[in-house]
């Protein structure tokens, strides 16, 4: 994918040389925030038993880290620019929390902007040095590729008790049969309309809460762990996620 | 920052090879670390300071400081004596002993891959930051070397060979602390274990036994071992995460870790995932060596757990003991454990004591 974004850079200064538009290009910064239904939630809000999900249960986040892919512009007119690169937000260290592409968007109006929340296949089963290293991968046995999202923390069970989960989400795997069935769990988070301008910078609003509430008010007694090789919990990840991302601010 | 840590450095180098051009400076010769293929194929290259590259002479004198007890308070203990290369580097007692005789409350801990511990972040407990910087303490640290920089760079600068051997690697015959770690700091980077059964079988150059390999079955598998989150996996060769964690060695933590280091209680009793490289030459176990076996370390994990605020979430079974382990899967997964042990990397020349 590296070589990718090479080739696709040289490309785009052809694109920028040739155009005779009067949008100048720019750089361009996506600023990942989080919350919990409106709360900002950032690594010094950690560890500590203080939000309520939509099943009621108290919980706590310990981690959180998660990728996305294939930043997507598309004008008007339909042309679409792909950024063909990935980001690891990893919250718990602050790191990659201000993504900046790494090519240059002209300005202007897009009717959309979207990414891949995960890896789409293709991208899935790729070998990645750096995701390597901060071992982001899924074993073999679950079909190998990478995490798409690793939420870890702790709640207060059905019996009072302090206890740890660790909600991952991957690619959706059934492994009882004599041949695994996959189901694509990676979903494309449309941001709507943006105007960019020079250095633009766009936040985009995680509701951590919103993983536990719609449509499946997730149970983490039933739900809190092993959840990598639960098939059913991979699609229901894959469904609350739907209204986990929100355009924020768009500065300027 | 690791990202871009080649490409600033050729820049760097670069430009500093230019304005080299015109002066007729000593340079030391430039060696580059040996890069594993499995590591050049799976993880981001090693960190090595822009202001402490390799060179040959520098990892020379660094071999020779930590083989020398001349670095401690009364010339009778080396940095290898706790970290002795038939045992990958640590110490075979469970807590090593200083020049006194007193006993500190840890297990020495091995020296490998060092370089790619890309967090730097050094001791069980992370309180050292940069393999420079932790070279410091063992010499003054009153339970272990018990010397001061004053006294040591004095008996280092009046050796025969010291001040010549300084000259070649850095270009002063003038010795201090900041050099002294440097070339240690160097030696150690040297250190590096890729050669493991494991490793030829992941090359496709021999297959392992059955036993190993579903070993290696029940450490990814969630639902058995559940070893993968913390201590790598064929993609990452390090076999270690070199993050902080509670992995539930106890209910009432004595030993702070990493919350003594950070002043934040949510970290008490976390210490850093070890590498399982080389695990045949390391016994005893844990940050403060209180397993003598891998067989207890596997009890541990299948039975042992113990709850307490801050264990990790990903020790999912906390509440029934541990992942609870039939006898075979123990003794596969012990095969496999020992599967990571590299013969080649103890029994290395260019390691031992000259
Ligand atoms: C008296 C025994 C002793 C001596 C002498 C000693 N060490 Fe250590 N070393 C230890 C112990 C014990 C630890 C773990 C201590 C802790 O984490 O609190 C350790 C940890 C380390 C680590 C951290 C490794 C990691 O992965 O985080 C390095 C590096 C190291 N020692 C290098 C050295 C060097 C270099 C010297 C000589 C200058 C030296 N040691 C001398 C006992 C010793
Ligand atoms: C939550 C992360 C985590 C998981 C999961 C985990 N470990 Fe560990 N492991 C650690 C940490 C942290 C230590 C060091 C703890 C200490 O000394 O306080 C450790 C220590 C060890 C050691 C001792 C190594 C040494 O040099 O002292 C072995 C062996 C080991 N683990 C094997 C395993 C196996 C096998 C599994 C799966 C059954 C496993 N671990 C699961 C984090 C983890």
């Amino acid at each position: 994918m590296k070589k990718i974004v090479s080739i696709f850079l040289i490309c785009m200064l052809f694109v920028s040389c040739n155009s005779d538009n009067d949008d100048p290009p720019t750089s361009v910064s996506f600023n990942f925030t989080h919350n919990w239904d409106g709360t900002n939630v950032t690594n010094s809000e950690f560890n500590t038993i203080q939000y309520t999900n939509a099943n009621g249960q108290a919980l706590s986040i310990e981690k959180l880290r998660y990728l996305i892919s294939n930043i997507t512009f598309r004008k008007v007119n339909g042309e679409t620019t792909v950024i063909n690169a990935y980001n690891l937000i990893d919250v718990t260290n602050n790191t990659n929390l201000i993504y900046t592409l790494p090519n240059e968007m002209l300005t202007g109006h897009y009717i959309n902007v979207s990414f891949t929340f995960g890896f789409n296949n293709d991208d899935n089963y790729q070998n990645y040095t750096d995701l390597n290293s901060a071992s982001w991968n899924v074993p073999a046995q679950l079909g190998g590729g990478y995490h798409f999202m690793q939420l870890e923390g702790k709640f207060i069970d059905n019996a009072s008790a302090q206890t740890g989960y660790a909600y991952h989400c991957i690619r959706a795997v059934d492994n009882s049969g004599a041949q695994q069935v996959f189901q694509d769990t990676f979903f494309t988070v449309d941001l709507g309309e943006v105007e960019l301008k020079n250095n633009a910078s766009i936040v985009i609003n995680m509701n951590i809460a919103e993983w536990f509430k719609n449509p499946n008010q997730w149970d983490l007694n039933l739900l809190g762990n092993m959840l990598m090789p639960n098939f059913n919990a991979q699609v229901m990840m894959h469904d609350n996620g739907q209204n986990v991302f929100s355009l924020g601010e768009l500065i300027p | 920052m690791n990202k871009y840590f080649p490409y600033i450095a050729s820049i760097v180098f670069i430009c500093t090879s230019c304005t080299d051009e015109n002066v007729t400076e000593y340079v030391p010769t430039p060696i580059a670390l040996e890069i594993p293929q499995l590591f050049e194929d799976n993880i981001i290259a090693p960190v090595i300071p822009l202001d402490n590259p390799q060179t040959i002479e520098g990892i020379a004198l660094g071999k020779k400081l930590f083989f020398d007890p001349i670095l401690s308070g009364d010339n009778t203990q080396a940095c290898a004596d706790c970290h002795t290369p038939e045992n990958a580097f640590s110490d075979a007692s469970r807590f090593s002993d200083g020049i006194d005789g007193r006993l500190g409350n840890r297990n020495s801990m091995p020296l490998f891959n060092l370089a790619w511990n890309y967090n730097e972040r050094f001791f069980w407990d992370g309180r050292a930051f940069s393999l420079e910087h932790q070279a410091f303490q063992p010499v003054t640290n009153p339970i272990e070397m018990k010397a001061t920089w004053v006294d040591v760079s004095s008996k280092l600068q009046q050796d025969q060979d010291y001040p010549s051997l300084f000259d070649q690697a850095f270009g002063t015959s003038t010795i201090d602390s900041i050099l002294v770690t440097k070339a240690i700091a160097q030696f150690e980077r040297t250190l590096i274990s890729a050669n493991s059964r494991f490793d030829q079988y992941l090359l496709g150059q021999i297959n392992l036994t059955s036993e190993e390999l579903e070993g290696f079955n029940v450490f990814m598998d969630e639902t058995r071992g559940d070893c993968f989150h913390c201590h790598g996996n064929a993609n990452n060769p390090l076999w270690t995460d070199n993050i902080f964690h509670n992995n539930g060695l106890d209910a009432i933590i004595t030993d702070l870790g990493l919350g003594k280091i950070s002043g934040d209680p949510a970290n008490n009793g976390k210490f850093k995932s070890p590498s399982l490289r080389n695990l045949a030459f390391t016994a005893p176990y844990m940050h403060d060596g209180r397993f003598n076996s891998l067989d207890e370390v596997i009890n541990h994990y299948s039975e042992g757990l113990q709850n307490s605020t801050t264990i990790d979430p990903l020790m999912k079974k906390v509440a029934q003991g541990g992942v609870h382990l039939s006898a075979q899967d123990k003794s596969n997964l012990k095969a496999f454990l020992l599967s990571l042990s590299d013969e080649s990397f103890i029994n290395n020349p260019n390691f031992k004591n000259p």
